[in-house]
């Protein structure tokens, strides 16, 4: 099986739709970043490893672009709720 | 529907399958249809304001995005609360409508397909309640 390699999962320091900075790597601060979702603002573009139908890949916010996307962040596998 | 989803955890990528394969696989009656993302180091949810730094987990955030990449709608909860899909159903499709008509209808409180819409312009100033009864329209 192909395994796609893209390390952890990272901001890619753009928004959707706006060209990432050059270098990503660097601009991205150690420290806990700033919160940038806001409700009717671009969403923080990302790109993190993935399961996906019986294979390990990648996802790519940016890559849904054209479409309606519905991002849910959740606790944590087999929690109970 | 037409909408992709997309959901993330700190869990990898690995145990996003065995929790495919071993519960939710039993639960939906298929695999799980869309991407599970792993954000291990909580990196992805700290930019979108649901990581809780305390736990090491993503609280229950949910983001509505449009074709654009703008963020419609969110609605975060902390973990013992489970999410309403009607409901999150129910923003999509209105968020849509509201998308398809360019703004030209808009969706009143509680609207579902089929229920009425407004058309905002200068007539309908001061006019909503002659349009719009939140007891037969909601």
């Amino acid at each position: 099986m192909a395994e796609k390699p893209v390390g952890c999962a990272r901001p890619t320091g753009a928004m959707v739709g706006n060209t990432a900075p050059t270098q990503p790597e660097k601009t991205i601060p150690k420290e806990l970043p700033m919160i940038t979702a806001k409700v009717g603002a671009k969403a923080p573009d990302f790109e993190a490893p993935a399961y996906y139908k019986g294979d390990f890949t990648a996802v790519k916010l940016s890559d849904y672009l054209g479409k309606w996307v519905l991002l849910c962040f959740y606790p944590g596998d087999f929690t109970f709720v | 529907m037409g909408v992709e989803v997309i959901s993330v955890s700190v869990d990898s990528q690995f145990v996003h399958k065995v929790w495919n394969d071993k519960e939710l696989s039993k639960m939906a009656g298929k695999d799980i249809p869309f991407h599970m993302a792993s954000d291990g180091p909580g990196n992805v949810g700290k930019v979108y304001g649901v990581y809780d730094e305390a736990a090491g987990v993503e609280l229950r955030g949910r983001f509505l995005i449009d074709p654009d990449g703008v963020i419609q709608a969110m609605e975060v909860m902390t973990p013992p609360v489970g999410r309403n899909m009607d409901e999150t159903i129910r923003q999509l499709q209105a968020f849509q409508h509201v998308r398809t008509t360019k703004g030209a209808e808009v969706c009143p409180a509680g609207w579902t397909p089929g229920k009425k819409i407004l058309k905002p312009g200068p007539a309908l100033v001061a006019n909503v309640w002659k349009e719009w009864n939140p007891h037969k329209d909601h």
